[in-house]
């Protein structure tokens, strides 16, 4: 065993197997995410074997890289995990949550120590000695703090965990040896129905040379009992039965012999095993084995067996999964990034053209202008395509949630469900990796703060269970994401009392929605006791936050004693967003067409001046505050005869402004500029773009604004 | 140039089986999995398959099965890479008409020694 790992890790001197770390840690990583889910949704008391061999080749496929390229502490524990998946396949133990919990405590075990090996042996080390004793004796069929062992079917003889390519111990039978023709007694059962037991028959039937069956009267009921005369192994047998009966169903006794031995004591002495810990072998006679090679003196099989194994082939097997990996590629980020960068500069430079040209007449340049007409279909559809490379789909933010549930969940002692919808919802990648923390944020919240206690629930009458919901989905040219759940909702009176005492102005005659934007105030907390898990007050503020950094925004519903939703929206990408422009004296400004929600030309009558020269628009019986842009961004003005008369109501963070400008210039796709990493921060501006002349436009940012106005 | 089809469901396994063979001098094709494996066998010239055990969909027993099955491949050598040198897999590899096997984890030099063995 030892030195089987040391052989993977000294690898032969002229081969550096170094080269390989790096795929082989993504290809873990995705293994052991792929297991934990599994995990997670694996039904204990009607676990399928599509699902345990799924989760089994997961930590088979690790342990056999980590110990290939020389991590042999990744690949000792996922050996032992290994075993103990292998058990429960075989349905020698039934699963039980404490498995669960080991494998998962086993997977995050896995993936430090493979982080550590990624960072050169740097961080710190793990320890999984009493895991892998967990492990084995799991496998080894105790539970913890009961002594009854939880084997299922017939018990086996060797639950001990062997080290990594051992074989078991030799166990020779003479009365298996191949070649020649045995005499034996197959009891098949018990069976819930004894004529599945002809399928068998048939098998010899239908298979020449396998030898010769017939029934033996008077069996136990609800089985059947054959007497068969074969030169096949007990292997073969078994293999071949496998498909009309369970392995725990056939008990093949040689009919000379003392009737005990079960498959188990039998079915793996067919083969001359002296040569168990050898590294490789050739079957004699085998096609394309050396003469004089055959290291392992393994028989050659009685002549009908290929013929069996013909029959067998024929089964279909499912079509599990089908693999990804033959139609995907892993791309550096960078490319991508640069890709989308080019065409943007594409996007400019076409809008260039098509305002150049629309001077030009028709007839004498419509072949030019034919060309710029494709160019701007094959640009805009290039865009398209370009921007959907970068799209990923929200289940890879969703899938972190159930094992973070289910730990939180257990933590606190409640019993919550999570349902996830619209998984398939594609979003940004770069507002995926900024979305999850805020997520997480809400989720926690909602399993601390909002779901009850089991027995409070039901006193309420509700499930036992409570429910949180995550959804995400495109609605206009944003995506929104909910967090919903059944608990006990916000309290309005808590929320007005907490923010009174912190000195917050708040009065009765506030509308729910007001109140509930109350708890985004920084250090915030309507726990009433602090938790490890959330209610140190830092959080909605922060998620807040966090998510208007990405030009979204959340709103809160919450009904006292039946749950609140949070809804986060964002737009689709930070990269180009549809904007209006409008024009002030000489410039042009773009709004997010998001946030516009009306415009309209103003009387002076209409705009009233209150205290310190603020002005407000009344707008059908609602007064609202007045920017005027020239001000702000202090225009110079050529001709003084000419003023903004026209009014743009733009909304966010559930408040209205109205921005004075000069004119509406119109609708179209900006490509966003960075200001902050090529200029700097410039207040009431969130980017820039480039506009089809050239010039360089400013996009506001309307949350900025509205906040300035409210000061 | 004789070809090798490397059939291993693990992409690092399948870059160092592939990297190691094609140093040796051997031409490698890739396959993902048994079904896999049975489409770029149609497809290519091969001279030996060189399948892991445990694969999704099918896994490297069923694909000897299946090869040895068609006239154009009764006769190659196939050997199985395997975790588990136990009887059992010994007896099904055989029984599915491999040629040998190989446990792994196992040295690149090994490898090509026993690929040697069988490859003419």
């Amino acid at each position: 065993m030892a030195e089987t790992y040391q052989e993977g890790s000294g690898a032969g001197a002229d081969f550096d197997l170094s080269q390989f770390y790096q795929i082989f840690f993504e290809e873990a990583g995705e293994n052991l995410d792929q297991m934990e889910q599994m995990l997670l949704n694996l039904d204990l008391s009607s676990a399928n074997d599509e699902e345990l061999n799924g989760i089994f080749r997961c930590a088979h496929s690790i342990k056999g890289g980590s110990a290939t390229f020389g991590f042999s502490d990744v690949a000792e524990l996922t050996h032992q995990m290994e075993s103990l998946l292998d058990r429960l396949r075989r349905h020698e133990l039934q699963p039980i949550p404490q498995m669960v919990d080991v494998l998962l405590e086993s997977a995050d075990a896995s993936r430090s120590l493979l982080a550590r090996h990624q960072a050169g042996g740097q961080g710190e080390a793990v320890s999984t000695t009493s895991l892998v004793r967990r492990i084995s004796d799991l496998a080894a069929g105790l539970v913890p703090g009961d002594t009854a062992p939880v084997v299922a079917a017939p018990p086996p003889s060797a639950p001990a965990p062997a080290p990594v390519a051992a074989a078991p111990a030799p166990k020779p039978s003479s009365s298996s040896a191949p070649g020649q023709a045995r005499q034996l007694e197959i009891q098949i059962g018990p069976l819930d129905r004894p004529e599945q037991a002809d399928a068998i028959k048939e098998l010899f039937r239908d298979i020449p040379g396998l030898g010769a069956i017939r029934d033996v009267p008077g069996s136990p009921p609800n089985t059947r009992v054959f007497a068969v005369e074969t030169t096949s192994t007990n292997d073969d047998l078994l293999d071949l039965f496998a498909f009309h009966v369970a392995k725990e169903q056939v008990l093949i006794r040689d009919a000379a012999g003392d009737g005990s031995a079960g498959p188990d004591d039998e079915a793996t002495a067919a083969v001359d095993t002296s040569g168990g810990e050898a590294p490789y072998g050739f079957f004699n006679g085998a096609p394309g084995a050396p003469h004089g090679e055959a290291t392992q003196a393994v028989h050659a099989p009685a002549p009908q067996a290929p013929k069996a194994a013909t029959r067998v082939a024929a089964e279909p097997k499912a079509a599990m999964q089908a693999q990804m990996e033959s139609t995907t590629i892993r791309v550096d980020v960078k490319k991508v990034d640069q890709l989308i960068n080019l065409v943007g500069e594409l996007v400019i430079t076409q809008a260039m053209l098509a305002q150049n040209s629309r001077g030009l007449d028709a007839g004498a340049y419509q072949q030019l202008l034919a060309g710029l007409a494709d160019l701007d279909r094959n640009t805009r559809d290039l865009q398209e395509s370009v921007m959907s490379i970068r799209m990923i789909p929200m289940s890879i933010v969703f899938s972190r949630f159930p094992r973070m549930l289910r730990d939180l969940a257990n933590k606190l002692g409640k019993k919550v469900e999570l349902v996830t919808l619209g998984e398939a919802t594609e979003l940004d990648k770069g507002l995926v990796e900024k979305i999850t923390d805020p997520l997480t944020h809400l989720v926690r919240n909602s399993c601390d703060h909002g779901i009850e206690m089991p027995a409070d629930r039901l006193a309420k009458g509700k499930s036992e269970h409570g429910t949180i919901t995550l959804s995400a989905s495109h609605q206009g040219g944003s995506i929104v994401i909910e967090v919903r759940d059944d608990g006990r909702g916000l309290s309005r009176e808590k929320i007005l009392s907490k923010a009174q005492e912190r000195g917050i102005e708040v009065s009765e005659q506030m509308s729910d929605a007001e109140v509930w934007q109350l708890i985004f105030a920084p250090g915030f907390s309507t726990a009433d006791e602090v938790t490890d898990v959330s209610g140190r007050g830092v959080g909605m503020d922060v998620v807040k936050r966090n998510i208007a950094a990405l030009n979204g925004s959340v709103e809160i519903d919450s009904a006292e004693g039946y749950g609140m939703k949070v809804s986060v929206r964002l737009p689709l990408t930070l990269a180009i967003m549809d904007g209006m422009s409008v024009g002030v004296g000489e410039e042009v400004y773009i709004l997010p067409l998001s946030s516009v929600v009306e415009s309209f030309q103003v009387n002076a009558d209409d705009v009233s001046t209150v205290a310190q020269g603020s002005q407000l628009v009344k707008v059908r019986d609602e007064y609202m505050p007045v920017i005027a842009l020239e001000k702000i961004f202090q225009v110079p003005r050529f001709d003084l005869n000419k003023s903004s008369n026209i009014m743009v109501v733009v909304e966010a963070d559930g408040s209205r402004v109205a921005l004075l400008v000069d004119e509406l210039l119109g609708q179209h796709q900006v490509v966003v500029k960075n200001l902050e990493s090529n200029y700097r921060k410039v207040p009431n501006v969130s980017g820039a773009t480039i506009l089809g002349d050239g010039t360089v436009a400013l996009i506001l940012d309307t949350g900025g604004l509205v906040r300035r106005a409210r000061h | 140039m004789q070809s090798i089809l490397a059939v291993d469901d693990s992409p690092s396994m399948r870059k160092m089986v592939s990297f190691t063979l094609t140093g040796a001098g051997y031409h490698v094709v890739e396959a993902v999995d048994g079904q896999d494996a049975l489409e770029k066998a149609e497809t290519h010239n091969i001279d030996l398959v060189l399948a892991d055990q445990n694969m999704p969909r099918l896994d490297g027993i069923g694909l000897t099965r299946k090869l040895r099955e068609h006239p154009k491949f009764k006769t190659i050598p196939i050997l199985i890479l395997t975790t588990e040198s136990s009887d059992q897999m010994k007896q099904a590899g055989r029984t599915a008409g491999a040629t040998g096997w190989l446990v792994k984890p196992f040295d690149p030099n090994r490898l090509i020694e026993v690929i040697q063995k069988v490859i003419r």
